[in-house]
């Protein structure tokens, strides 16, 4: 398994990027992390629908969607707000899915990523169609799609290594291994030692990185990036993370996993190790600490309030929403709601 | 012009829309190198190549997976599902995705995308091979479901599908392949999707059709007409959208209709045409509207397959209910 950055914040490898890199990334895993609890809070406060909280995994998402080109595709999901918001993705419209908006699936028109998926595993199949696609047109674009263990269970994930190792296609496969699927642990889903393990049955490479060492992750996906877009095809990586919250504001998971299993992850954070070793670089200091989080604080705070100031979509909006032109099918019904009230 | 099957013209409207867009492209199993398992892909690998006739693994939730991204990302990509009764793994995709992205990206994001499938029984072929489950993909919200009859239509509606910026389930009714053939024009042209087509105007009672229950209901009306009675034939060429003004128009004139399709009875298609020719039109009629369709039963193999897809004869017997005083 692939390390380069210690949970006590040592060196045991090459890091792949500066000290003034480091700090943009650290600052972004601290505007994610105030993301996720301040979504969480107000899901409390009834102010969001369910929430899916990825506190633990900041440096697997923020590390490897910081390696991409601003125009490269990401296909993600419900758990992957940071990657996204890395790319592009503001925070306000990934608020505005669980408000209620379905203005939240709708990303500035310069952002290549798809809204979250919530069904589990067919979306990786796009990010093959979707790099396939650029290859055809040229362009040297990459697709990196992210999904969990779980989701390796899904016929899908075989279908989209498949025909992305048999096409070559420039496409990244980001496993986050947080070692549960909602109640089924790892152990209980697969019967292989690891996940990376898996493209051995594709023929094309598998890497296995620390997915809270924000160096590793950074490292594996650049190569796997620069593979991809040398038209040398397709990576599975395998970030080994923890989900350190419930699998959503509805989720119990006292139910099914113990409380020091958890107690065991929390000194592997992946925000502390990279503070140490800005610490350590004389790179970090309480003072900046409280200056980012107060600023990365307030884009939070105001992204709440521009998500909750959206009004609710008309009848209009429904209706035109489904096709380019609505069907005369959906005009008649758009006239019978008219005409019943809704 | 020259005279063409409705597979010819099918094979005719790819090789347009490939000559005349770079973003087209065929994506299927075993649609390059043997021309598709109906050859309606015939010659088209030698011509454009593997690049863009796509021999894909046989994973079905694959093809439509991968078409999708790549509609997504501004090509104009062709899946073909081998038979329709293979369509089911792609279902997922269908639903949860192909039909959905403009509606969950508010316009951001479309998938320009026509699945080709091959349905429909009366051929006698194996298990899974005579499927005609249309019901289904008309029921899932965002993609249209057309069903061309003859070849001209099957020219022009597949190029329109290619053209429409949503994605379009179009059905190829296996059994009428190579049983029509017609003269239509060379190069392209185009027929609007959501249209239905009166194909024989009639007084007496309004037959509505569509796919190769058309030729029954040709039949139906030869047979009628021997018999005195003048009945008008409508083949609705689009499910969804469906055409009920051209139904409705057609029953208020007549006042009697018989629906005819060879999927299952109990949610069927036909269900939905009674259900609006009632809504808007139960005034103009003299007798209940009657369906004749196949049954809640798997399809039968070839030895006893005739009990099931729907025929000439019990089209006229229904003809005969709505007469009855």
């Amino acid at each position: 398994m692939l390390q380069i950055l210690t949970p006590e914040g040592e060196l045991v490898g090459d890091p792949p990027v500066d000290i003034p890199m480091t700090r943009r990334l650290y600052r972004a895993m601290v505007a994610a992390r105030l993301y996720d609890r301040k979504a969480t809070s107000i899901q409390k406060q009834g102010r969001l629908a369910t929430y899916a909280p990825f506190e633990g995994q900041e440096a697997a998402q923020v590390g490897s969607a910081a390696v991409l080109s601003p125009d490269d595709w990401m296909v993600a999901t419900y758990r992957d707000a940071a990657a996204m918001w890395m790319q592009g993705y503001p925070w306000e419209l990934l608020l505005a899915g669980r408000t209620g908006h379905e203005r939240g699936g709708s990303p500035p028109d310069h952002v290549n990523v798809l809204p979250p998926s919530i069904t589990v595993g067919a979306h990786m199949l796009h990010a093959v169609g979707l790099a396939w696609a650029e290859r055809m047109q040229g362009t040297d674009r990459i697709a990196i799609t992210y999904f969990g263990d779980g989701a390796t269970s899904e016929g899908d994930f075989h279908e989209a290594m498949n025909f992305a190792a048999v096409f070559r296609t420039g496409t990244v496969f980001l496993c986050q291994n947080n070692h549960y699927a909602i109640s089924m642990g790892i152990e209980g889903q697969m019967a292989t030692e690891t996940i990376a393990q898996k493209a051995g049955a594709y023929g094309i490479p598998g890497v296995r990185v620390d997915g809270n060492d924000l160096f590793a992750i950074y490292r594996a996906t650049s190569d796997a990036v620069e593979r991809a877009r040398r038209g040398n095809g397709p990576t599975l990586i395998e970030a080994v993370t923890y989900r350190l919250g419930p699998h959503t504001t509805s989720d119990d998971p006292t139910r099914y996993r113990l409380e020091e299993e958890v107690e065991q992850w929390r000194p592997r954070d992946p925000l502390e190790r990279v503070r140490r070793y800005l610490e350590t670089n004389q790179a970090w200091d309480e003072e900046w600490q409280k200056l980012i989080e107060g600023e990365e604080g307030a884009v939070v705070e105001r992204a709440v309030q521009l998500a909750e100031s959206l009004s609710a979509p008309d009848v209009d909006d429904l209706f035109d929403s489904m096709f380019a032109e609505p069907t005369s099918d959906l005009e008649n019904q758009r006239r019978l709601l008219e005409t019943e009230g809704g | 012009m020259a005279v063409l099957t409705l597979a010819q013209a099918i094979t005719d409207a790819l090789d347009t829309a490939l000559d005349q867009d770079d973003r087209v492209l065929l994506m299927g199993e075993d649609v390059g190198k043997t021309g598709g398992v109906f050859r309606v892909s015939n010659g088209l690998y030698e011509k454009y190549g593997s690049a863009r006739i796509i021999d894909a693994p046989v994973a079905e939730s694959g093809i439509i997976g991968t078409a999708f991204g790549m509609a997504v990302a501004g090509m104009r990509p062709v899946a073909e599902i081998q038979f329709m009764g293979f369509s089911y793994p792609a279902y997922d995709q269908i639903v949860s995705h192909v039909g959905r992205i403009r509606n969950r990206s508010r316009h951001r994001f479309t998938a320009p995308m026509v699945i080709r499938m091959p349905y429909g029984g009366g051929i006698g072929a194996a298990e899974h091979h005579s499927e005609s489950t249309e019901s289904i993909y008309a029921h899932t919200p965002g993609v249209k479901v057309v069903v061309p009859s003859t070849p001209y239509d099957a020219k022009g509606m597949l190029l329109q599908a290619i053209d429409d910026p949503d994605p379009v389930i179009f059905l190829e009714p296996i059994r009428l392949y190579r049983s029509v053939k017609e003269e239509i024009p060379d190069g392209p042209y185009r027929v609007p999707l959501g249209l239905a087509r009166v194909l024989v105007p009639g007084d007496d009672v309004t037959i509505i059709t569509y796919g190769a229950m058309t030729a029954e209901g040709r039949k139906a009306v030869a047979i009628l007409a021997q018999e005195g009675v003048s009945a008008e034939l409508i083949d609705l060429r689009s499910i969804v959208p469906f055409d009920v003004d051209t139904v409705v128009e057609s029953v208020e004139k007549t006042g009697r209709a018989v629906v005819v399709h060879e999927a299952h009875r109990t949610a069927g298609f036909g269900a939905e045409v009674v259900a609006q020719i009632q809504e808007r039109a139960l005034f103009s009629l003299f007798a209940p509207v009657q369906r004749v369709t196949g049954w809640d039963m798997i399809v039968p193999l070839k030895l006893a397959e005739h009990h099931y897809v729907p025929t000439a004869d019990r089209i006229v017997a229904a003809v005969g209910k709505t007469l009855e005083d």
